[in-house]
């Protein structure tokens, strides 16, 4: 059964390192829903979040298959693990009518939402929490008449815990 | 020195003695330091596909690294199918091609193409080496890539001004600073006694092994192996030679065109030991329908090949050497029980036959059994694709590892006589036999040139149906006889529709007339289009002192039996008549 599952990459930051990890999911025909990538801490260090709806199965070859890049320090499929700390963020431009509004700035109030930019005729809001929060955000906002949104896709952090070992299967 | 010195001179400090490949604009720096350079035999093929075939087949051959070097754009497209070759077969190569000034990657330059765009899905791993402080512990890093862990082909795209470039202080480096790729070796201890505790308990437990006893050097300790648990063996394509034909336990071939006795073996097994195999679609048939009865086991040094295909109790990952060496340690001694009976009787009962054609038309398989006669057991056999391609994988005598070469994974026609020429090249001291059909040599037939004017002695045989005969015997059992584009003699006079050679065939001819080519690229070429002149021919030309073409004009309409056609269990074996 195909589930959604957030992959953490962590690779080196070497050239062309996100295609490699893009290419290698397309070439073995799993679609993407997401993927961000950026350095870390550690400038030699990059960090790839992958968002893909696939069975166990694929996505337990997904992870083998990132893990024998060359370029691959570490593969982490951190959907059932609590331990993780996953965020996203969304910009979304609505058109809220004046006989909205007031309501309207109810509820962004409570999902502390932030108004960027408030015109007569539209508001641009900026949210970020975990996906699921998003997600319900956007559905609430759909009544207010959404323009456009933008969603970064999930990315993520390790809480303070003592370390597991095993992560990585070698090549 | 500049990037084309630190080039070879890194070639030579990774012990390479010879270079396939071919020149252009952007390589010519580094064919000048090659012209004065005398360590490093440079043979120049007439295509680059031939280059890149060609290095594969020298490490096929020999175990080492192949090389091949190439200019940019075309010079680069060439290696394409050569390297998806290698990557398919596990087979360690390092493809050197040149690049487009720096400058002027991205403009669409004279001969630029993205070579690393390119060859991203097909090797283990490539490099575009922007500067030329890299260039060194790319060069390291490749030669280690290609050969550890599951070998494989890569790519180093060389840039013109990083080949000019001078650098100071030049070392080769000694050491690899590679975090992220770090094979395992040794298999899991408790796994390896959870495997050997599974074989002590089995009633009916088989080897099922491939390539990757090959790779790890390791045919002693499977022999071994087999010798102390008398466990029966079915051997994959990439193994053939690893289990001397006529071992007892040998089985022979499973798969598509396997023996019945293998598949029969894979159906009622209850123990499967997977070895250094990846469970291709060709040898298991319907995933789910494969070796239903048994609990799998499977050894690879590759953690992504378990479980990718077929469902695995036990998963051991590491070098098959290391693991067989534990395995033999921890496995009680087995004598041969009912199972082995069975095997052994399945073996009798199925044998390897064919109906010797009525007419004087030479049977296929007769010449392999011929070659088998005049052939040692040192001998390289390379083959090319096509039915040929399993006639020799049936019936050929397979002895020894290294010795029996051929694209499996890719199934690259045209692959044969590179593949030959470079074997030959990486060991001089042993008779290489190229066995091909009259569709796939047409595909890199202008190596025949490279053979001739090198000296490079392959015995090349031909056998020739006038048939795509793989495509033919498919669309004989599966699509009516409806010979589509698969006569390598169909003319404008032909009938539109035709299922067979008949009598309104165009007067027969030899297009292209082969023992002509052969003899216009500087080698002698011999036919035979009967039985009684088989034996003559093969005498005559392994006997020749340097290239040879041999072409044996067979039966036309010969199928490959046994077969298990697309998409049916292994059990449902067609013996042919
Ligand atoms: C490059 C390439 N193109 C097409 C195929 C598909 N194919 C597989 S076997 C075969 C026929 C080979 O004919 P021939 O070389 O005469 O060998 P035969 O089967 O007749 O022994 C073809 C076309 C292939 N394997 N490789
Ligand atoms: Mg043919």
């Amino acid at each position: 059964m195909a589930e959604k599952h957030t992959v953490i990459v962590t690779v080196l930051n070497s050239a062309g390192v996100l295609a490699r990890v893009a290419g290698l999911l397309s070439q073995r025909g799993y679609n993407i829903e997401s993927a961000i990538g950026a350095p870390t801490e550690n400038p030699e260090i990059y960090k790839i979040s992958l968002v893909v709806t696939e069975s166990k199965e694929h996505i337990e070859q997904i992870t083998k298959q990132l893990n024998k890049l060359v370029d691959t320090l570490k593969v982490v499929d951190i959907s059932h693990k609590d331990n993780y700390i996953v965020r996203e963020y969304i910009i979304l431009k609505l058109d809220v009518t004046q006989k909205k509004r007031l309501e309207f700035f109810q509820l962004i109030k409570y999902f502390k939402a932030n108004p960027i930019d408030i015109a007569p005729n539209h508001i641009i809001l900026e949210l970020s929490g975990n996906p699921r929060k998003i997600d319900r955000f956007i559905e609430l906002m759909k009544p207010f008449g959404i323009k456009e949104f933008i969603r970064s896709g999930e990315f993520a952090m390790a809480e303070y815990q003592t370390p597991k070992k095993g992560e990585k299967n070698g090549n | 020195m500049n990037g084309a010195e630190i080039l070879i001179d890194g070639l030579k400090k990774e012990g390479v003695d010879t270079i396939f490949g071919y020149p252009g604009g952007v390589v010519i720096p580094i064919f000048d330091v090659l012209y004065s350079c005398r360590e490093i035999k440079f043979l120049l093929t007439r295509h680059e596909q031939g280059a890149v075939h060609a290095a594969d087949g020298y490490a096929r051959a020999t175990g080492k690294v192949g090389v091949a070097l190439v200019t940019s754009g075309p010079g680069a497209t060439n290696t394409i199918t050569g390297i998806a070759t290698a990557k398919l077969d596990s087979s360690p190569i390092v493809v050197i091609s040149g690049q487009v000034h720096t400058n002027n990657i991205g403009t669409d330059a004279f001969q630029e193409t993205d070579m690393v765009g390119l060859t991203r899905s097909i090797c283990k791993h490539n490099y575009l080496v922007k500067n030329i402080l890299d260039l060194p512990h790319v060069l390291k890093e490749a030669f280690y890539i290609a050969r550890s862990g599951r070998p494989g082909p890569v790519s180093i795209d060389l840039p013109v001004d990083v080949v000019t470039a001078k650098l100071k202080n030049y070392n080769y480096p000694d050491d690899i600073k590679l975090p992220g790729y770090k094979p395992v070796l040794r298999g899991n201890p408790m796994q390896v006694e959870k495997l050997a505790r599974a074989i002590n308990m089995a009633q009916k437990p088989l080897l099922y092994t491939g390539g990757g006893i090959v790779t790890a050097g390791t045919t002693e300790e499977l022999r071994q192996l087999i010798d102390k648990t008398q466990i029966p063996v079915v051997v994959t394509l990439m193994g053939l030679g690893t289990v001397p034909y006529d071992h007892p336990c040998f089985l022979g071939m499973p798969g598509m065109h396997g023996r019945v006795a293998a598949n029969k073996a894979l159906m009622e097994c209850d123990l499967l030991i997977a070895i250094g195999v990846r469970f291709d679609d060709r040898v298991t048939g319907p995933r789910h329908t494969f070796a239903p009865n048994a609990t799998v086991a499977h050894i690879d040094i590759d953690p992504a090949e378990i479980g990718k295909n077929v469902r695995t109790h036990i998963p051991v990952v590491g070098n098959a050497k290391n693991v067989l060496e534990d395995l033999i340690e921890k496995v009680k001694p087995r004598v041969k029980n009912s199972w082995n009976e069975r095997t052994e009787y399945w073996k009798e009962k199925y044998p390897l036959t064919y109906k010797k054609s009525k007419e004087e038309a030479i049977s296929p398989q007769f010449v392999i059994e011929r070659v088998n006669k005049f052939a040692g057991p040192e001998t390289i056999v390379v083959t090319d694709v096509g039915q040929h391609q399993m006639w020799a994988a049936l019936h050929y005598h397979h002895r020894q590892p290294r010795k029996f070469l051929s694209s499996g994974g890719l199934g690259t026609m045209g692959s044969g006589l590179p593949a030959a020429m470079g074997a030959a090249l990486g060991k001089p001291e042993n008779q290489v036999i190229c066995i091909s059909g009259d569709g796939g040599i047409q595909m890199n037939i202008q190596e025949l040139a490279t053979c001739a004017i090198n000296r490079i002695p392959v015995k090349l045989i031909v056998i020739n149906n006038f048939y795509l005969g793989m495509v033919r015997q498919w669309q004989d059992l599966f699509w009516d006889k409806r010979y589509s584009q698969v006569c390598l003699l169909r003319s404008p006079d032909c009938p539109d529709e035709c299922h067979g050679p008949n009598e309104n065939c165009p007067p027969h001819k030899y297009l292209p007339d082969l023992v002509k080519v052969a003899e216009a690229n500087g080698l002698p070429g011999y036919r035979a289009t009967s039985f009684s002149e088989v034996d003559e021919v093969l005498k005559k030309g392994l006997a020749h002192d340097g290239p040879v073409l041999m072409e044996f004009v067979v039966n036309r309409l010969e199928n490959v039996f046994p077969m298990v056609s697309s998409g049916k269990p292994l059990s449902d074996i067609m013996m042919g008549e």
